[in-house]
């Protein structure tokens, strides 16, 4: 059994709580004593049913509010697969939370309200699963009940959207029309509306295939700490502890290590008392060389026939996520990997009015604002095009002043 | 080039590893919150395939509210024998000579949440930066919403709007003095994957998590164990019966429940029919809906 990790973009108006409700009550995995508070909760809907988005409404703000302010986990499991999902706000003040949400998940699930079709916060929406790399998305058009199930309705909205995902970027997409409210196509087939052929949404969660990017991409492996027990009987001991970020590596293989581009050759690959002969994507080892070479956290192994870039001054694009509006006289830290080091934003090229797709050139770069900038590093990142290889190609930026992580990074490529 | 794809508890294994090893690269003082319960000893686990032949790069640390079940007291020095790692004990009842918590009265009183300032001075005292818990976001609302990497000012306050956003697998450590990380490495991990990983790790267990016969008591629904650090009167009747502990806490406040499961899948297939959560069997989170969201900006674990 694998691990789907999803995200639900879509605002509070277009019933998200409520489908990941329904899909957590439908497929029953909700507890007793969870059930009982919900159904003893004072919130229900118009029509006097149990209100499912108190489901995922955790912190006493939102509750206040009625809105999602965080990112919320939930976790559930059929007989196929588990799923984590990552709940995250629709309205823009929350950009920041949807891309934080975004950047961990396998698949979106985009919601379009049917009375309203495609509206700007479906572009936006769009473009940040685009940015963030997801490469599975799913258009749920909710609501269907309050449009009669009209198959018309619900074609228009497709193509509208085929349109737009054209324009993002974005490929492999599904639709499926829907009303979370009533459960119609979430976990259980609806019976009215036969014009769908499609199956249920949870049906498709459960069998999509998933891309396995990371394990495809080349062999990455930074080093997060050295393992050196440096007693008697372990005098020589000294091991490389990380998890492989994208790719493989197995015995035997010639690996270089960045930035110094000191070459060696892997002897051993151990987890605690085994020793595979191979470590992939995902796996946490500590791998041995052949030589002895001065290596430390924040350097990266890398397969020597497939080196990634080196650089100092790289071209990115940039979520800021801080109230501080982005000063490219201040130094800051940027963390890539398990590499930290001092930079300075020495360029805006231009931000996108993520609500239209526009470019603009002179205003500041503040809170949720994304846009095109180039970073320049203290010290060198060896890292891949985050299009090519995400788990390579992400980073954050963080304020020197507060500690606080202010912006997203997804490294494009060397500026020239 | 490879297809491979992670078993799911396998790549939650490697996260939680991946995560123990950003603790040891990017804090000067780190401890690992240990209560004897069954996360927290899977977290052992998983440090010891994070740090082996190495030593562990951070102490266990032990919240001692001095009403634990024996079993836990006894599990715990076995352990701390096996792996050869520091122990550091707090005692509540330290903090409480010192006047700085109040003994609760009353029927329901319970050393539980004195905890909290017996933990910030252990925190304080010892200066760690850094503490690893064994919290999971399927408990409860609130931790749902909490990072993996939880910035606590000096008070150990968490304030859930001030949030770091947390992207990718980059952890963010950076703090300044006086403040302190609260970092949960299994914060993706579900009651039932624990359980899992402990039955395919061959992990050993405190006894009370299995059935056994006890003296218990029935209070506001749920059953207490009977002891002497429960405060009962004539209306309590005490029973003998068939129970297991769903979590191990202070003996006031953690709730058994009728069990016959003797083996580790006898308590999996209870557990993967089960309907009540796992802090259902805590009384501190009845008091309202609210309460771990309250306790939590208040420092607690």
């Amino acid at each position: 059994m694998d691990i789907l990790k999803f995200i639900t973009a879509g605002s509070v108006d277009d019933g998200k709580s409520t489908l990941i409700g329904r899909l957590l009550y439908d497929s029953e995995s909700i507890l007793a004593d969870q059930l009982e508070a919900l159904h003893s909760s004072n919130r229900k809907n118009d029509d006097g049913s149990i209100d499912l988005a108190i489901l995922t409404d955790g912190l006493k703000a939102e509750r206040e509010q009625g809105i999602t302010i965080d990112v919320a986990y939930k976790y559930f499991q059929t007989d196929k697969r588990k799923f984590i999902i990552a709940d995250t706000p629709g309205h823009i003040q929350y950009t920041r939370n949807m891309v934080t949400g975004a950047s961990n998940a396998n698949l979106a699930i985009i919601l379009i309200d049917a009375r309203k079709g495609v509206i700007e916060q479906t572009i936006r929406h769009s473009y940040l699963v685009s940015l963030l790399g997801i490469q599975q998305v799913v258009v749920c058009i909710n609501k269907m009940d309050m449009v009669d199930y009209s198959e018309a309705i619900y074609e228009t909205i497709v193509n509208d959207y085929k349109a737009l995902a054209y324009k993002v970027g974005l490929e492999n997409i599904k639709y499926i029309p829907v009303s979370a409210l009533k459960g119609d196509n979430i976990v259980n087939e609806s019976d009215k509306m036969h014009w769908y052929e499609g199956k249920s949404l949870l049906h498709f969660l459960e069998t999509i295939e998933l891309k396995i990017d990371d394990s495809t991409a080349h062999a990455r492996f930074p080093v997060q700490w050295v393992v050196r027990p440096q007693t008697e009987e372990l005098h020589d001991y000294r091991g490389y502890a990380g998890r492989v970020s994208s790719g493989s590596f197995k015995v035997n293989d010639r690996v270089t290590v960045l930035p110094s581009g000191f070459h060696s050759t892997i002897e051993k690959i151990e987890l605690l008392d085994t020793e595979p002969t191979e470590a992939f994507a995902g796996m946490s080892v500590t791998i041995h060389l052949k030589d002895e070479i001065d290596i430390s956290r924040g350097d990266v192994l890398v397969n020597t026939d497939y080196q990634p870039e080196l650089s100092q001054q790289i071209e990115a694009d940039l979520c800021w996520m801080d109230t501080r509006v982005l000063d490219t006289s201040l130094t800051y830290f940027v963390q890539h990997n398990s590499k930290v080091t001092r930079c300075k934003i020495q360029e805006v090229l231009y931000k996108v009015n993520i609500n239209t797709l526009e470019k603009e050139f002179n205003e500041d770069f503040k809170l949720n604002d994304i846009g095109r900038i180039i970073i320049k590093t203290a010290e060198p990142l060896a890292f891949d095009p985050y299009q090519i290889n995400k788990a390579n190609g992400g980073a954050i930026i963080i304020d020197s002043r507060t500690n606080v992580t202010v912006g997203a990074l997804m490294l494009r490529g060397i500026s020239e | 080039m490879s297809t491979h794809k992670l078993d799911y508890l396998d790549e939650l294994e490697a996260e939680a590893i991946y995560i123990l090893r950003e603790v040891a690269g990017q804090f000067e003082k780190p401890a690992l919150l240990f209560s004897g319960g069954k996360d927290s000893i899977t977290l052992v686990r998983l440090a010891e395939k994070a740090f082996r032949p190495g030593k562990f790069p951070f102490p266990l640390v032990h919240i001692d509210t001095g009403h634990n079940f024996a079993e836990t007291i006894d599990y715990r020095d076995r352990m701390i024998n096996r792996i050869g790692e520091k122990l550091i004990i707090g005692h509540v009842q330290d903090s409480i000579d010192e006047g700085k918590v109040v003994e609760q009265k009353g029927k329901n009183a319970s050393r539980n949440a004195l905890q909290t300032v017996t933990l910030l001075d252990t925190i304080a005292k010892h200066g760690f930066d850094a503490c690893i818990g064994g919290a999971r976001r399927d408990e409860e609302k609130a931790r749902a919403k909490e990072r993996i990497f939880s910035v606590r000012d000096e008070f150990g306050q968490w304030d859930p709007k001030r949030q770091r956003p947390e992207l990718w697998n980059i952890f963010n450590g950076k703090i300044h003095k006086g403040e302190n990380v609260r970092v949960f490495p299994i914060s993706n991990w579900t009651e039932l994957d624990v359980w899992n990983y402990i039955r395919r790790e061959k992990i050993e267990l405190p006894s009370i998590y299995f059935a056994h016969e006890r003296d218990v008591i029935t209070r506001n629904g749920q059953l207490m164990a009977a002891s002497p650090f429960l405060n009962m009167d004539d209306e309590d009747i005490i029973e003998r019966r068939n129970v297991r502990f769903r979590t191990v806490g202070d003996m006031t406040c953690t709730a058994a429940v009728e069990s016959y499961a003797f083996e580790i899948d006898d308590i999996i297939d209870e557990i993967s029919e089960s309907k009540i959560s796992e802090r259902g069997a805590r009384m501190d989170d009845k008091v309202s809906e609210a309460a771990m969201e309250d306790r939590k900006k208040g420092g607690y674990f």
